[in-house]
């Protein structure tokens, strides 16, 4: 079954986290980020065409025009591909592992996996962001070496940066499903 | 991690446990057939190899799964079946794939289904819960999990290091389950080698179906590749044959080869193309990694190469830079003739022994004579050499640059030659210098022991070293020393060491030569018996400047002592020479002198005139005298002073009685320099 509900980043703009309920065993969350509004695009290129006009101005160099047109565009891909995230997934088997996927707005898709078996737990935690105090859900992994003790700790949602009750909601279904794979390794 | 798992579905059906199947990407598009693969009952996933197509015989399909498990160690087995269904459903495919089941026992078995052309698939897999084919049967939850085969069969190249022993528990089971499937399609291998278009008994889909190669370009090349690196490794082996033949062992080609840094190149490339050429396959990843790597620099050297050769053969540049040659070396050549003229006057003010200037002087312009005249034979030959040197770019960017660095270093060769002079001079000078500091402490080199040890010198040495003594009194014999104390006059040292150092301005001497007898001015003490002679008469406000050795050395002569001891020896001041400056002519060694030896008399041989000391075998090396001294039984006999034998003395051994605090007890003596006067 699926459900979708919509909350908001620590920067106050609208996250939509859309959940699908496979099985008690699996479960997948996508937070879809805001996209690209344009009055930003346009503040930028605005910017960015007025300082080539102030040097052509200076310069009596047409070149410097067409150069920044190029530069305009070339960043406005550059920052497609490369910057601007437009879903975040997360998908849990117990079973099998957690994959936590990123998809950019030009469509490349990024995806890192994390066996069910180097995961320690999955926790709310709180970090000093700029000026701020902020809650990010993080994975924490086993250390290979030592029994208890933690080896890297991965954040979730890195780019979209949800609020507390949002992670709250993705918190508490990921341990249900943890437990349940507890349980079930721990029973003969 | 890449995007190797890909969950597609898992479907709800009834209790169980959840069954997970990974299904190959290659397969999705594959017609109806059989699965087969590998079941892990540990983590109950079934892992699906590749899909058996219709029609096949079972016998021959259970035959090739159990020549694959031989050969691989995989349990490879039929899984279940899979149906690609056209749009009209095909009843009779349904009833005849159940039947299947009965055929090929295996549990749980697997059954998916899907329609073409659109997204949904059906998965079921059954178990039966009683011995007998009759018995009820149970539907597990599955999760169809797709991976990318190629990929994870590639994946195997770096295998992951070995994890720590981990205590039982749920971690080791799950983190074994990835694993597992990546093992099980590695290993796997022989599954994969025969095809659906092959005309084998039994049509398989994997991932090979999809096209061994993209392009049939790569195909070809991969199938020339073994030929041509046969024929490439017969060449180099012919061609390093020929360079390790014998002609060119001999030691001036042997030096030659070590020097130019071409050859060395030359060499490496060789190595280098013999490994990429080698018929041999990599034993593993890493030999392969260096291999790929080792093949990508020489194709990329060669191409930068060939660059550089289009580039130089576009707009006749030989010609410009064999014109350019010329006038360019005529110029440096012309520099260094003026640097030279300055030398040899008055630089910077400063004084210089004239005699020593003009031969460094005229002997460094020859040179440079000699050198523009051959520039000058070689100009017509140049550009067609330098064009034959060009192609030699072909074989690599770095042999051009190391041609260019060798051409260089030969036609700046006159300039590395008085580079070599004047370190030479310069160390020995440096050599002789540090003799005589060392006599200035009162140390002395240790020929046997190869070591710096204390040593009292004789007065009559540290005058010769060039240092008088104040008061004039003193024993007006000349001896010459020995090599082991220096033969050198201080002050003559130290302005031929300065003119020296001017001459060889770039390169400090770094090494220590040997002393050559004969190149410093001895001072010739012929007919000089009293008093210091005017070789001594120098100087030595300039020894006075810089040694500030030993100053109980007066005060012993003062009290009429011989001995000077070693350690704890000060120096004195001398008196100011009137003309120091003045250069003193080289006097040559007389003919009949012969060279002066240090020896070790046994201690019975003290005291006695030179002749007779031989007759006893006081010219034979210390090794030889112990064994002497075993044969004769006479007491070592003392003797009083010699200073009664000095006037008209001529074969004296004189003891030296060396410092008390160290070194050895052995007396020293030294074998009078009596021929010379």
């Amino acid at each position: 079954m699926e459900d979708e509900r919509s909350f908001s980043d620590i920067c106050g703009g609208r996250l939509a986290l859309h959940r699908r309920y496979y099985s008690p065993s699996c479960l997948e969350f996508c937070l879809s980020c805001p996209r690209i509004s344009l009055r930003s695009l346009t503040a930028v290129t605005c910017t960015v065409w007025l300082a080539a006009y102030g040097l052509f101005t200076l310069c009596e160099n047409s070149m410097i025009l067409s150069a920044a047109i190029f530069i305009t565009l070339l960043g406005l891909l550059g920052y497609l591909h490369f910057v601007k995230i437009d879903h975040e997934t997360l998908l849990i088997i117990d079973s099998l592992g957690i994959q936590m996927t990123s998809s950019y707005a030009s469509g490349k898709e990024s995806t890192t996996f994390i066996e069910m078996g180097k995961v320690k737990d999955v926790i709310i935690n709180e970090a000093i962001y700029m000026q701020k105090v902020i809650y990010y859900l993080c994975i924490l992994l086993k250390d290979p070496v030592e029994p208890h003790g933690i080896s890297q700790v991965v954040p979730i949602f890195q780019s979209a940066k949800p609020r507390l009750d949002c992670l709250i909601e993705v918190y508490r279904s990921c341990q249900e499903i943890l437990a349940h794979q507890k349980a079930a390794s721990t029973s003969p | 991690m890449p995007r190797l798992l890909q969950l597609l579905w898992a479907q709800l059906s009834g209790p169980g446990m959840v069954l997970k199947a990974f299904f190959p990407t290659c397969c999705a598009s594959a017609d109806s057939g059989l699965l087969v693969g590998r079941w892990v009952p540990e983590q109950s996933s079934a892992v699906v190899l590749a899909v058996v197509h219709f029609p096949f015989i079972p016998v021959q399909v259970k035959e090739l799964l159990a020549q694959v498990q031989q050969a691989s160690q995989v349990g490879v087995a039929v899984l279940g079946t899979w149906c690609h269904r056209r749009q009209e459903p095909e009843e009779s495919l349904g009833h005849f794939l159940e039947g299947l089941g009965t055929l090929f026992s295996h549990e749980p078995w697997l059954q998916l289904c899907r329609e073409r052309g659109s997204k949904s698939w059906n998965c079921k897999a059954t178990r039966r819960q009683g011995p007998t084919p009759l018995a009820p049967a149970c539907e597990d939850q599955v999760m169809l999990i797709f991976y990318d085969q190629r990929k994870v069969l590639l994946s195997r190249l770096h295998p992951p290091a070995a994890l720590p022993e981990r205590q039982a528990g749920d971690a080791t089971a799950s983190a074994g389950g990835l694993a597992a499937v990546f093992d099980t399609v590695a290993r796997s291998e022989v599954l994969f080698q025969s095809d659906r278009f092959d005309e084998g008994p039994v049509r398989l889909t994997h991932w090979q179906s999809e096209g061994v190669e993209a392009s049939i370009l790569v195909e070809l090349a991969k199938r020339a590749a073994g030929p041509v690196c046969l024929l490439l490794a017969c060449l180099l082996s012919l061609v390093s044959a020929a360079s390790a033949c014998r002609v060119f062992r001999p030691w001036p080609l042997s030096f030659i080869w070590s020097k130019l840094s071409t050859c060395e190149q030359l060499r490496h490339r060789l190595d280098q193309l013999t490994l990429v050429v080698s018929a041999h396959r990599a034993e593993g990843p890493a030999q392969l990694m260096r291999k790929a790597n080792t093949l990508v620099s020489v194709l990329l050297d060669m191409a930068l190469g060939l660059l550089l050769l289009s580039w130089l053969h576009r707009k006749d540049r030989f010609a410009h830079l064999a014109e350019a040659l010329v006038p360019v070396a005529d110029r440096v050549a012309e520099e260094l003739q003026h640097l030279l003229q300055w030398l040899m006057g008055a630089p910077a003010g400063l004084k210089m022994n004239r005699a020593l200037d003009q031969v460094l002087g005229r002997f460094f312009l020859y040179h440079i004579h000699l050198w523009i005249s051959y520039i000058h034979l070689m100009s017509p030959f140049i550009e067609h050499i330098l064009w034959h040197l060009g192609l030699s770019a072909c074989l690599g960017l770095t042999v051009a640059l190391s041609i260019l660095s060798d051409i260089i270093s030969l036609l700046t060769f006159h300039i590395y030659c008085f580079y070599v002079y004047g370190a030479r001079l310069y160390c020995l000078k440096i050599h002789g210098l540090s003799s005589l500091w060392r006599l200035f402490r009162g140390k002395k080199w240790n020929v046997l022991r190869q070591r710096v040890d204390s040593c009292s010198y004789d007065l009559d040495q540290v005058w010769r070293a060039g240092i008088p003594p104040r008061t004039g009194e003193g024993c007006p014999n000349w001896h010459q020393a020995a090599v082991g104390a220096p033969p050198l006059d201080w002050r003559r040292g130290y302005a031929v060491h300065r003119d020296l150092a001017l001459h060889h301005p770039d390169f400090p001497a770094s090494y220590h030569g040997p002393v050559l007898p004969g190149v410093h001015p001895a001072p010739a003490p012929s007919g000089h018996r009293a008093g210091p002679g005017p070789s001594a008469r120098g100087p030595h406000q300039l020894a006075a400047a810089v040694l500030a050795w030993p100053p109980a050395v007066p005060a012993l002569q003062a009290c009429g002592r011989r001995e000077v001891p070693g350690p704890g020896a000060r120096g004195w001041p001398a008196p100011a020479p009137p003309d120091a400056d003045k250069p003193s002519a080289l006097q040559p060694r007389g003919a009949h002198l012969p060279p002066p030896q240090l020896w070790l008399p046994p201690q019975a041989l003290l005291g006695f005139p030179v002749p007779q000391a031989v007759l006893r075998g006081a010219h034979l090396p210390l090794e030889a005298e112990r064994g002497q001294a075993g044969l004769r039984a006479r007491p070592p006999a003392r003797l009083a002073p010699p200073s009664a034998r000095c006037q008209g003395g001529t074969h004296l051994l004189l003891p030296l009685v060396v410092g008390a605090s160290a070194g050895p007890t052995r007396r020293i003596s030294t074998r009078l320099r009596s021929w010379g006067w």
